[in-house]
């Protein structure tokens, strides 16, 4: 029995993963208070309200954390034309033939868990897979959605030009009802989302045993030697990494 | 009723004739100034302006509505306003105000359209039918739509009183069985104030007519077509209640003890922090009170469609397309729901569909595990 020998790969780097995780924190963040935003729970409290300041703070927290989701999104969107090549808008660009066998494939066998006759290791993405990719690039422009609708009812608060620059999006929808209505609901993406997403990535790593969960940590994945052309020569120190 | 052969005398001129004295007359220049949200050195301009400028004549046309605009305005604080400005100097045509009736009013009419072709100002209230041909309102043997298109034919400006005018208001609720139009949906050459609001506050609509009859030109609109200086901010950013909002306090029915202390009415449905207007600052009824200070929550009655946009007394969001079960939040729920039962099941049927795969790869693993040479 002969197990197959794997090669360390740097498939996230650190602006990947740093985006990714404030991503996550931004949007639980966002979710939390944009719920309580929307329906705020009861306050038993005798205080006056000159005393008090809960709801303001929560969405300060909300705003604060839009700012943040939304910077991230920049850094991530700059680092798409600078990072390698799993990072790069190149790896989402879903008009390419090979973007949609591997989409059928990966149908096939991960969602509707089919088995093949003879595997292909090709077959397997080093970074995002088809259907990811395409989930993702749904997401940014909801998340888009989000940051316009956001920013919209922002604006009149604010006093700065950035969320003025998104004033637009309100008369679009005749007025603040509907744009409210698109924010709700665009949040639920992202709640489905999340769900199917931190699914999948225990998926891959149990299946394929590549260190798909610790890959958002590390950055590294595994990858199969035979897939890599010149491995770098080790010398006797290195040895232990 | 003026008659249009006379000179077109200023609007101070006929102020002065109707018995009002200079300080009458400097007090409502004020009022007005103020109302506009215009600086104090204004006034002067104001007045100024209402001494040298001829009047201008105004029609004033009514279609699908029910005359609160009219009676808003009538009641709006300065008597200048409603007694003078529109009722004995500027307005040649309103058939609910006019004296003459019948073939009379509708010559006058005629006659001041002709007259003054692009200089009238042309005011509406209510929204004009579209279905059928328009034959569902009929005023003097036309159909709202041919009369609203011949007076707006040579009107300089036209003013959209009230949400029916500017928004299509109820009768333009789904599924709009009349087909109610919005008039700067028909309109689309000419300049257009729009001014919604069930009804509109009265001083906000004298605001509107005395800075483009004092001035000649449109006072500063938003991208929605509404003057900025009414309608620049949301009734929750004006509202007295807000630090109840910002503390967090709540009243959670309309019988609770938190709504008699006041708290805000955000959980109640209070339609606020969505609907802008002047409610918070001018007021309703010279300045007395407004429903959220009556202890009702704002029903965002200048907001476009929005007997269409849920329920009064509850904060919902209505999903667009879905019956009134809709709500978002239960259907995210459910979807959620579902979506996490088919990931587990999704999980279970994995395992046993790649199992030799999963097997085969474990029992290596421990192989491995017993090789361990150091």
């Amino acid at each position: 029995m002969k197990t197959k020998n794997f090669k360390r790969v740097m498939v996230w780097e650190l602006p990947v993963r740093f985006f990714h995780w404030i991503n996550v924190l931004a949007i639980i963040i966002l979710t939390l208070t944009g719920f309580l935003i929307a329906n705020p729970p009861a306050l038993v409290s005798s205080a006056e309200a000159t005393n008090l300041h809960s709801f303001g703070i929560v969405r300060f927290i909300h705003f604060t954390a839009a700012y943040i989701f939304f910077f991230n999104m920049i850094l991530r969107i700059y680092w798409s034309f600078v990072g390698n090549q799993f990072a790069s808008w190149k790896a989402f660009w879903p008009f390419s033939k090979k973007m949609w066998n591997n989409f059928w494939h990966v149908v096939k066998i991960d969602v509707l868990l089919l088995n093949e006759e003879k595997r292909d290791v090709k077959n397997i993405s080093i970074g995002h897979n088809s259907v990811a990719t395409i989930s993702y690039i749904t997401m940014f422009f909801i998340a888009i959605i989000q940051v316009c609708t956001g920013f919209a009812l922002y604006a009149d608060m604010s006093s700065w030009w950035l969320p003025k620059l998104f004033s637009w999006v309100v008369p679009l929808f005749g007025g603040d009802f509907m744009v409210r209505t698109i924010h709700h609901i665009a949040m639920w993406a992202f709640i489905l989302f999340s769900l199917v997403h931190i699914y999948l990535v225990f998926y891959h790593d149990w299946l394929e045993g590549r260190g798909e969960v610790s890959s958002m940590f590390g950055g590294y994945k595994f990858v199969r030697d035979d897939r890599i052309k010149n491995s770098v020569e080790v010398s006797e120190e290195d040895l232990e990494d | 009723m003026s008659t249009n052969n006379e000179k077109r005398k200023t609007y101070y001129e006929s102020i002065i004739k109707q018995g009002y004295t200079r300080r009458d007359f400097m007090k409502f220049s004020t009022y007005m100034a103020a109302f506009m949200g215009l600086e104090s050195s204004m006034i002067g301009q104001i007045a100024k302006s209402l001494e040298n400028t001829p009047r201008l004549p105004v029609i004033w046309e009514h279609y699908q509505e029910c005359t609160c605009c009219s009676e808003s305005f009538i009641r709006s604080n300065h008597p200048i306003v409603s007694d003078i400005i529109l009722d004995k100097i500027s307005l040649d045509y309103t058939l609910t105000l006019m004296a003459a009736s019948g073939h009379q009013a509708e010559a006058a009419k005629q006659e001041t359209m002709k007259k003054y072709k692009g200089e009238y100002i042309l005011c509406v209230e209510g929204s004009v039918p579209m279905g059928d041909d328009g034959n569902y309102c009929c005023i003097a043997g036309k159909s709202a739509k041919e009369s609203f298109l011949e007076a707006a034919e040579g009107a300089k400006a036209i003013i959209a009183w009230g949400s029916c005018a500017s928004n299509g208001c109820v009768q333009a609720a789904k599924p709009n069985p009349t087909e109610a139009t919005p008039i700067h949906k028909i309109v689309k050459n000419k300049p257009i104030i729009r001014v919604p609001g069930c009804p509109p506050i009265g001083e906000v609509m004298a605001g509107i007519i005395v800075h483009v009859v004092a001035f000649g030109r449109l006072p500063k609109l938003d991208r929605l077509g509404r003057p900025k200086a009414f309608y620049g901010k949301r009734v929750h950013d004006s509202c007295y209640r807000r630090p109840y909002y910002d503390a967090g306090l709540f009243a959670e029915s309309f019988d609770d003890q938190n709504a008699k202390n006041g708290y805000c009415l955000y959980k109640v449905g209070c339609k606020g922090p969505m609907t802008y207007n002047s409610c918070g600052t001018i007021k309703w009824n010279n300045g007395v009170s407004y429903p959220i200070q009556s202890g009702h929550g704002c029903i965002g009655c200048s907001e476009e469609d929005f007997w269409d946009n849920g329920p009064f007394y509850e904060r919902t969001t209505k999903v667009p397309g879905f019956s009134e079960e809709g709500i978002a939040d239960d259907i995210g729920k459910v979807a959620a729901g579902v979506l996490a039962g088919g990931i587990a099941v999704h999980a279970v049927a994995a395992n046993i569909s790649k199992r030799k795969e999963l097997m085969n790869r474990i029992k290596r693993g421990k192989s491995n595990e017993k090789n361990i040479d150091s």
